[in-house]
């Protein structure tokens, strides 16, 4: 039997750097990257609660983790590229116009 | 006949309408046919049911007609129905006969105006509201009436719209007379509230019956009629609005403000008699009212220089003498002087406009004079109507009903005395204001310009009140001048036997002596020149008092119109409204600082999400 | 079934007229006046029937089907007197409506028309909907076109104005969300069923506190809606900017619906809470009857002081709803339906000034009169008319009312009757400085042609029948407010009596 600590601890990891990479990164395709990873690691999470307590449904769910990580990663990068298209770089500070002027 | 009674509300009612509707198509000459006409036609009709009344009387002297079913609720409905008794049928003779007369001297008169059909719409729909309010079985009928007259008034005052100024004099007269309806109104909730109804004659049956005479019902419900008699009757302390409304053209003057009307509170008090006799104190407070009335009244004519506002007053101080002897429960005796005093001063009032009418609507009595040639006919027609005012002796209708008004009050209990001497008093005064404006206006110098002359439409009026103001006094006289009582006798069966009560020779005698020393004391004063004198020289501050009206107007001024306007200027942004904009307020300047969060950095927003998080999480965690 | 089409028609033809308006700008306006007519012809021949769907003798028709079973949710219509009246009301009105904007509304016919109707039957279904939830799902209805005519085709501030009613409106459809679902839930609680049924859930019983809880948020919702002091902000703005027809049916329709829920829901759900409010309500009453008169004498815009006219005429029916008598319902009812068409009449005339004169200020009016006899006169006779002279519809309103109330509250009802003196001046001063004065020779005026003459007789006549005649509508109504006067309690009793 496996000790479901290590696969937690793992997932903890991935995601404090997914989430480090979200916040500190500002090239927008590492800031989706990080995202996913962010996303794997829940996913991972899922899988260790699924096998620590022998219930499929974290497997169900890591499914449909996976399909929602393919479909945003498929929408964030056309949203990347028509962005490109606007500011010319992929500089996620510059893509500030939803700010609210005062 | 007396089955077509509700043609007589009904005529002038249709013709106000066609007027109303078609007029302007119709022309001035069709126009002022249809409503005399039909006032004309109304004025027969009444003739004819008053003949065949005294050759026919009914059962009890009373016919009831029942139009249809106003209000039918569960314990409480209002039928619209007509009542006729001797005193109805009186009031609707007056209106008729005096009104179809007025309706013909408008016709002349108020040749060339603009708004020729519209006025004779208005004053067809007065005499039908007039005649409604007299002839209702119910006093909440009788209060649309009431209203409507009130209405009917405010038109007609500010018939002259594009002047200003009468139109504040119609907006005085209208709420001036809405506050005193506003109390009768309540009136009315109190009695129906407690009697269960407000028909006229089973109300007056309950409180009979349910009421003893003094205690508090009775008292509260008289008193708030009263002052809705008070009000629309012009008398002291709602008197203010009738010399501004003077405003409106003359035959409407004479009709509503002098003949009918004014006079509806009068009515009111002996219509309901039966329940002013359950509170004795309200009577009371009725005659020195009364006294109070006619006297400031008398006061205040003495001093005008305006006609018709001399006349407006001596219409207050003569409605006095009418609450005067309801205050002692002589109803005859008021209605004898509603009767004589619509006639002599319809007279007045139309003679009034005829001088004007012929020297450029001068009305100024100072810039008259010397008219006596120049206008025989106005000249003979206002010295009967004046004559008749100041109740000259034998001759004139208005000492016969003023006699008998100071006789009853003569023999009354108590105050009874110190009330008639007031009331001699008054009759002096009274002559001396009214011949003081015949000397000035018919005597001595010419001063202006006469243009134009009579047709016969102002002539026919005015010799048939003429008539009118010498004869109808002879329907009662006192013992010693024929001991005639068709009058009271005719009044009976609505009012209970009139008796004349003996008193002491005196006060016969000084009635008689009073008028002549009235018209004396203003012949002197017109010979010295005081009269003309008054008006080159400043004022003292005591005239300028009296000719207000006593400061009534000045104080409800200070009492209730500046308060108001500045009550409205406080509000009339919506004080309420602004403390709604203050929640909008908030709402802005919260926006103001959370946008603050809203740079549009992705990052920035995780780093947020995150803290959120994270401090959700400790939250659940550890509590 | 017949209340089912009664409700389909103006949906459908809201739904035609929308298209009909990209190919022909008259094409909607004749749609709604079909759409209109056909309803009137359905609603009119209703007044004979009856139904039997609860207290016998009431109903005149009756619907039923199945909406969410799940939650309890029916379609569940009916229509009873009160109901048929201001049904019929809404349509002419609506029908009026439609004759205003002939001129005056140019782009956007189309939906313009479509929302009108669509609020009409939003209207129509808050008067004869019995199923509590089916009620605030026409309340919203009713609202949300409404907001769409103020918002597009209002005047100077119509966006400020239009967000102000729907913020307040929308507030007091909350206030009803949550009173009827804590109401149903309750009434879950006790009978394990949930359902939205009015005649079920007038049964529930509540103990004192929350059934004044839920007493007071249908209560607070309907004053808005009423316009009662103080919250009544929203009307003053709301009337001045909407376009004609929406001031019309603001006034004639939409400020009846309050009145109608608090007759038809607060009274009768709960009619011992309700009682403990009447003080409250009652001095409300009063409130708005002095603040609302008072205000409209200020006012220089015209459309405004009519607005705040509304205000204290609103007073009096606060004030005769919660006097608890059939007597002071009555003329509830009569004010509602003669409010309904003088202010109507006046909001048309008002609309029809500003379409010549080209504004609303009082003070750049005066002496119409000279040059527009036929409209200042209408003018004047319903600013009479909804003054109170008696002999026209709303006075016989007013005189009920106070009678009702006097056998009540004696003090409250001198008050609201002092409340007449106000609207005298603020009456007569309008007369006076838009119609009376000198008259201006520069101006160039048009006065009614044939079209607005006939409606305005069609007005005049119709509150003239009022006054002289109400009896037919009293018998109309009567059934029905019999069937809401709750049960006399003890408490109840002894109060009147001591009243």
């Amino acid at each position: 039997m496996i000790i479901w600590q290590t696969p937690a601890g793992l997932a903890l990891a991935l995601f404090m750097l997914g989430l480090l990479g979200l916040l500190a990164r500002r090239s927008l395709v590492f800031v989706l990257m990080s995202i996913e990873i962010m996303l794997n690691a829940a996913g991972l999470l899922f899988i260790t609660a699924g096998m620590r307590w022998g219930n499929p449904d974290g497997q169900i769910m890591l499914v449909m983790v996976l399909n929602l990580a393919g479909a945003e990663l498929a929408l964030g990068l056309i949203l990347i590229l028509r962005l490109r298209n606007r500011i010319t770089n992929l500089d996620g500070d510059a893509a500030n116009i939803l700010r609210d002027v005062p | 006949m007396i089955t077509y009674l509700w043609l007589i509300p009904a005529l002038p009612l249709f013709s106000s309408v066609i007027l109303g509707l078609f007029g302007p198509v119709m022309g001035p000459r069709v126009s002022g046919a249809v409503g005399t006409i039909s006032v004309g036609l109304a004025a027969v009709l009444a003739v004819s049911i008053g003949l065949h009344w005294i050759s026919h009387p009914p059962t009890n002297s009373i016919y009831e007609q029942t139009l249809w079913a106003w209000i039918t609720l569960p314990g409480f409905s209002i039928n619209l129905g007509l009542y006729l008794d001797p005193v109805s049928l009186l009031m609707v003779l007056v209106i008729t006969v005096i009104g179809c007369l007025i309706h013909l001297f408008s016709t002349e008169y108020m040749h060339g105006e603009d708004g020729y059909s519209r006025y004779f719409a208005y004053l067809n729909l007065f005499v039908a509201a007039m005649l409604l309010l007299v002839l209702a079985d119910d006093l909440a009928v009788l209060f649309v009436g009431w209203e409507g007259v009130g209405v009917c008034s405010y038109l007609l005052v500010g018939f002259w719209f594009s002047e200003p100024t009468n139109g504040y004099a119609a907006r005085k007269s209208f709420v001036v007379t809405r506050i005193a309806d506003i109390a009768m109104l309540a009136g009315l909730l109190l009695l129906s509230t407690k009697l269960g109804t407000l028909n006229i004659q089973a109300m007056l049956t309950g409180a009979v019956a349910t009421w003893s005479a003094g205690s508090l019902m009775p008292t509260v419900a008289t008193s708030l009629l009263l002052i809705g008699g008070l009000g629309k009757s012009a008398q002291v302390p709602l008197q203010t609005w009738l010399p501004d409304a003077m405003a409106g053209p003359t035959p409407v003057s004479a009709l509503i403000h002098a003949a009918t009307m004014v006079t509806a509170g009068v009515y009111l008090v002996v219509r309901t008699h039966a329940l002013f006799l359950l509170a004795p104190h309200v009577l009371d407070a009725i005659a020195v009212g009364a006294v109070i009335t006619l006297l400031v009244a008398a006061f205040a004519g003495l001093v005008q220089s305006d006609i018709k506002r001399v006349l407006a007053y001596s219409t207050m101080s003569q409605i006095g003498y009418m609450f005067l002897a309801l205050g002692v429960g002589a109803w005859p005796a008021a209605m004898f002087h509603f009767l004589t005093h619509a006639v002599f001063k319809a007279l007045l009032f139309l003679t009034a406009g005829a001088i004007a009418m012929r020297l450029n609507h001068e009305q100024n009595i100072f810039a008259m004079g010397g008219l006596r040639s120049k206008l025989p006919l106005a000249f003979w027609a206002f010295l009967i109507g004046s004559a008749s005012l100041a109740a000259l002796p034998i001759i004139s209708a208005g000492f016969f009903s003023k006699e008998m008004i100071l006789g009853a009050v003569a023999a009354a209990p108590m105050p009874g005395l110190i009330l008639w001497a007031c009331g001699i008093l008054g009759a002096v005064l009274t002559a001396t204001y009214i011949f003081r404006v015949v000397f000035t206006v018919f005597l001595g110098p010419l001063k202006t310009e006469v243009s134009g002359s009579y047709g016969v439409r102002i002539a026919v009026p005015l010799v048939t009140l003429s008539v009118g103001a010498l004869v109808v006094g002879w329907l009662e006289t006192p013992e010693g001048l024929g001991n005639q009582t068709i009058f009271s006798r005719f009044l009976t069966p609505a009012v209970g036997v009139f008796h004349h009560l003996p008193v002491s020779f005196m006060i016969p005698l000084l009635g008689f002596a009073a008028p002549l020393l009235g018209i004396g004391i203003a012949y002197v004063l017109h010979r010295n020149g005081t009269w003309a004198r008054a008006t080159t020289t400043m004022p003292s501050k005591l005239t300028i008092f009296i000719r207000s009206g006593c400061g009534f107007d000045m104080l409800y001024d200070e009492l209730f119109v500046v308060p108001y306007m500045t009550l409205v200027r406080v509000l009339r942004h919506d004080p309420v409204d602004s403390m709604f904009a203050g929640l909008q307020y908030l709402a802005i300047v919260a926006h103001r600082r959370l946008r603050a969060m809203q740079i549009g950095q992705i990052r920035r927003y995780a780093s947020w999400m995150m803290a959120g998080s994270v401090a959700t999480i400790a939250i659940l965690l550890f509590s | 079934m017949m209340l089912v089409w009664l409700l389909v028609i103006p949906m459908l033809g809201g739904l035609l007229a929308w298209p009909a308006g990209r190919f022909h700008s008259t094409a909607p306006r004749i749609i709604s006046l079909i759409a209109l007519l056909s309803d009137l012809a359905i609603a009119i021949p209703l007044l004979h029937s009856s139904a039997d769907i609860a207290m016998p003798g009431t109903w005149m028709a009756g619907f039923n089907a199945a909406w969410i079973p799940a939650f309890g949710m029916s379609f569940r219509l009916g229509m009873d007197g009160v109901s048929w009246l201001l049904s019929v009301l809404t349509i002419l009105i609506g029908l009026f409506a439609v004759i205003v904007s002939w001129h005056e509304i140019d782009n956007g016919a189309g939906f313009f028309h479509a929302n009108l109707l669509w609020s009409l039957a939003g209207a129509i279904g808050v008067f004869i909907a019995l199923d509590m939830f089916l009620f605030f799902y026409f309340w919203e209805l009713m609202l949300v076109p409404m907001y769409f005519i103020i918002a597009i085709w209002g005047h100077e501030n119509r966006r400020r104005a239009a967000i102000k009613f729907f913020l307040f409106t929308q507030g007091s459809g909350l206030l009803i969300l949550i009173s009827i679902l804590a109401l149903a839930f309750l009434h879950q609680q006790q009978t394990n069923v949930l359902t939205f049924n009015y005649f079920e859930l007038i049964q529930t019983h509540t103990s004192h506190t929350f059934g004044i809880l839920i007493t007071l948020g249908l209560f607070i919702a309907f004053i808005v809606k009423l316009a009662s002091f103080p919250v009544h902000v929203w009307l003053p703005e709301t009337h001045t900017e909407a376009p004609t027809a929406g001031s019309v049916i603001l006034a004639s329709i939409l400020l009846k619906t309050g009145a109608y829920g608090l007759l038809r829901f607060v009274v009768p759900l709960m009619p011992a809470a309700a009682h403990s409010l009447a003080p409250i309500a009652l001095w409300l009453g009063v409130a708005s009857i002095l603040y609302g008169a008072f205000l409209a004498y200020g006012q220089s815009d015209l459309k405004r002081l009519i607005a705040y006219t509304s205000v204290s005429h609103m007073g009096f029916v606060l004030i005769g709803v919660f006097a608890f008598n059939i007597i002071a319902w009555q003329g509830v009812v009569i004010l509602l339906v003669a409010h309904g068409i003088s202010t109507g009449a006046l909001f048309i005339i008002v609309g029809s000034l500003q379409h010549c004169l080209h504004t609303r200020d009082l003070s750049r009016m005066g002496g119409l009169w000279g040059d527009m006899p036929r409209l200042s006169s209408f003018g004047a006779f319903f600013i009479l008319a909804s003054m109170g002279l008696p002999g026209l519809g709303n006075f016989v309103g007013e005189f009920l009312i106070l009678r009702g109330a006097w056998a009540v509250a004696p003090v409250i009802t001198i008050f609201a009757a002092i409340g007449l003196i106000p609207a005298a001046l603020y009456s007569l001063v309008a007369i006076q400085r838009a119609f009376h004065g000198p008259v201006d020779e520069t101006r160039d005026e048009h006065d009614f042609g044939m079209r607005e003459t006939s409606m305005m007789l069609v007005l005049a006549s119709a509150i003239i029948c009022l006054g002289v005649n109400p009896q037919p509508i009293l018998t109309i109504a009567s059934p029905a407010l019999n069937n809401m006067q709750p049960q006399p309690t003890t408490a109840m009793l002894k109060e009147m009596g001591a009243g």
